[in-house]
């Protein structure tokens, strides 16, 4: 199988960086934001991000293989 | 009317709503084995999206995470972490494997691994092991059910004839439309399951405590011990946190019945648009652990928190609400168990029976033989469900780290050309070894870390070290050519 480019696996590990390694930085309630503890605060910003992180990667995958959309054969060649 | 019977109606109607769309569904199609199993690889955009949304959010979801929210605190948030990041891993996988499954029309997972390896015995290893784990997953949806249904009827249909009636239909839909029927299902329910989430995140704080904001105010004074990490548990510090979320985001999709969603794509790229946007579903998860803090507060001291999110929104919601929340909660159960039944009696018998006992068998007749099978899935699971079966709990509690084990022999399986089929058959071995008995020792979190974690790392080693010492038999799916797949 053709591997994922370096560029978009460099895009999924934004999102895994951000939520498990920071954990003893970002694991408190204060400062609260918006009314959320800042654990919880941290984890649904990075709900939100990790689709932009995840366009980036898809748009360099597509760059890729141009042709890979719609043709019933994905990345294969 | 009375309360009861408000809900009991509303209930019966989202039911039998359901159930009309689940049969209606397969009507036009020929049930043949691949129509059954993958919808003849055919579903577009959005009903992949809802199959898959629609397996992922189950009672479990639902009860459970505000469940442990209740009695956890912030250990819970690991679902917040896990839920976008099993996305991201599935971004790197899905497509790949949905192109090998159309290539060499493969329609579970032990295909997969019969193709990808040559070997009909690590073929049956992996159906033993997917159908071991999600037997008592079905328990656990059957379980749930019952307890909504129960709860939100206020007590008008008991548990019994709650999980008997709803899983005749889930059994009838699954025979007549496989998993084109869930699909369709999923529509009314993730339609309903939005609904009532939001509205329950937001109006019980609300209602308590006049905003989302206020309510965690007063619980950071109350408890403020409980929002952080290990919150109420002895030992689920930070450790376990981060080999807790990276376990599930790998393990999520090694889930056999994800692989028949993932076949039943039109294209594979669909699949990496589906991963994209997926997280935002996911939006749901912070509303639900919302109404189990709340619950903290308003009902310190309920016996069991799985009872949380049910026990507050009956004390505050009128019966035609509990009524929708019933009915939404039975679908949540439905949906889910109708894939898992579909995708354990297609193991059984394509993967397990097959190359075991009569490897000449047609695939009409496997098919034939899975329909019958899934009746009888159907009763087993009801019979541990109705017995309340706690052994079987045991078994659930290390499902996620149990199928976590295929991760290696999938992911090398895409992408090494150097492992081998000795290799994997002795990495699943120990991997499952370790999780068995680290789970039913009640060894979680060993040294810290999550239990999963520990046997994956041993599972990656015991595959890299056994492949290393044996030359390689299959380098990937191309030395198939010419393409088909071998009996």
């Amino acid at each position: 199988m053709k591997r994922p480019s370096l560029g978009s696996i460099l895009c999924g590990l934004i999102p895994f960086a951000a939520v498990c390694f920071p954990v003893v930085l970002w694991d408190r309630v204060y400062p609260m934001v918006w009314g959320l503890p800042f654990n919880f605060f941290w984890l649904l910003t990075w709900l939100l991000l990790t689709p932009l992180c995840m366009w980036g990667a898809y748009r360099l995958e597509v760059r890729r293989n141009p042709d890979g959309r719609n043709n019933g054969k994905g990345g294969a060649q | 009317m009375s309360a009861s019977l408000v809900a009991l109606t509303l209930i019966c109607a989202i039911i039998g709503a359901g159930a009309f769309i689940g049969f209606y569904a397969g009507r036009r199609y020929k049930m043949d084995l691949e129509q059954w199993t993958v919808g003849n690889r055919a579903l577009g955009m959005v009903l992949v999206w809802l199959l898959m949304a629609g397996e992922t959010y189950t009672t479990f979801t639902f009860l459970g995470a505000s469940g442990r929210a209740y009695s956890w605190g912030g250990p819970v948030l690991y679902i917040l972490a896990y839920q976008p990041l099993m996305y991201v891993v599935s971004f790197y996988i899905l497509p790949q494997m949905w192109e090998a499954g159309k290539r060499y029309r493969l329609q579970t997972q032990a295909d997969f691994f019969r193709v990808r390896y040559g070997s009909k015995y690590l073929e049956a290893l992996v159906a033993l092991v997917g159908i071991i784990f999600l037997i008592p997953y079905i328990q656990l949806q059957l379980t749930g059910l019952g307890l909504i249904v129960e709860a939100a009827s206020f007590g008008g249909i008991s548990r019994t004839p709650a999980m008997v009636i709803s899983f005749s239909i889930v059994a009838g839909f699954v025979l007549t439309s496989g998993v084109r029927g869930a699909a369709w299902v999923s529509v009314l329910k993730d339609f309903l399951l939005l609904f009532a989430a939001v509205f329950i995140g937001i109006a019980v704080p609300y209602h308590y405590f006049g905003g989302i904001g206020p309510m965690f105010t007063a619980l950071a004074h109350a408890k403020p011990e409980h929002l952080v990490m290990p919150g109420a548990t002895k030992n689920f510090g930070h450790l376990w946190f981060v080999s807790t979320v990276l376990m599930t985001a790998l393990a999520f999709f090694m889930w056999p019945q994800y692989v028949g969603a993932c076949y039943s794509a039109k294209d594979g790229d669909m699949l990496r648009r589906n991963a994209v946007i997926m997280p935002l579903y996911s939006i749901t998860m912070p509303l639900v652990l919302i109404v189990g803090f709340t619950a903290l507060l308003v009902l310190p001291n309920l016996p069991d928190g799985d009872l949380a999110l049910l026990s507050i929104v009956r004390k505050t919601f009128p019966a035609w609400f509990l009524g929708v929340i019933g009915g939404a909660g039975a679908l949540t159960a439905m949906v889910p168990a109708a894939v898992q039944i579909l995708t354990a009696a297609t193991l059984f018998i394509k993967n397990f029976c097959r190359p075991i006992l009569a490897p000449s068998m047609a695939d009409a007749q496997v098919a034939r033989l899975a329909k019958a099978t899934v009746l009888g899935i159907t009763a087993i699971a009801l019979g541990f469900a109705i017995r309340s079966s706690t052994s079987l709990v045991a078994l659930l509690i290390i499902g996620y780290t149990g199928v976590a084990q295929f991760f290696p022999g999938v992911v090398l399986g895409l992408y090494s050309r150097r492992v081998t089929t000795g290799g994997v058959f002795a990495g699943l071995i120990s991997g499952v070894g370790i999780v068995g008995f680290l789970g039913l020792t009640k060894h979680e979190p060993f040294m810290g870390f999550n239990a999963g974690f520990v046997g994956l790392c041993f599972n990656f080693a015991v595959t890299a070290a056994v492949s290393l010492l044996r030359p390689v038999e299959l380098r990937s799916f191309d030395e198939h050519l010419p393409q088909g797949i071998p009996e």
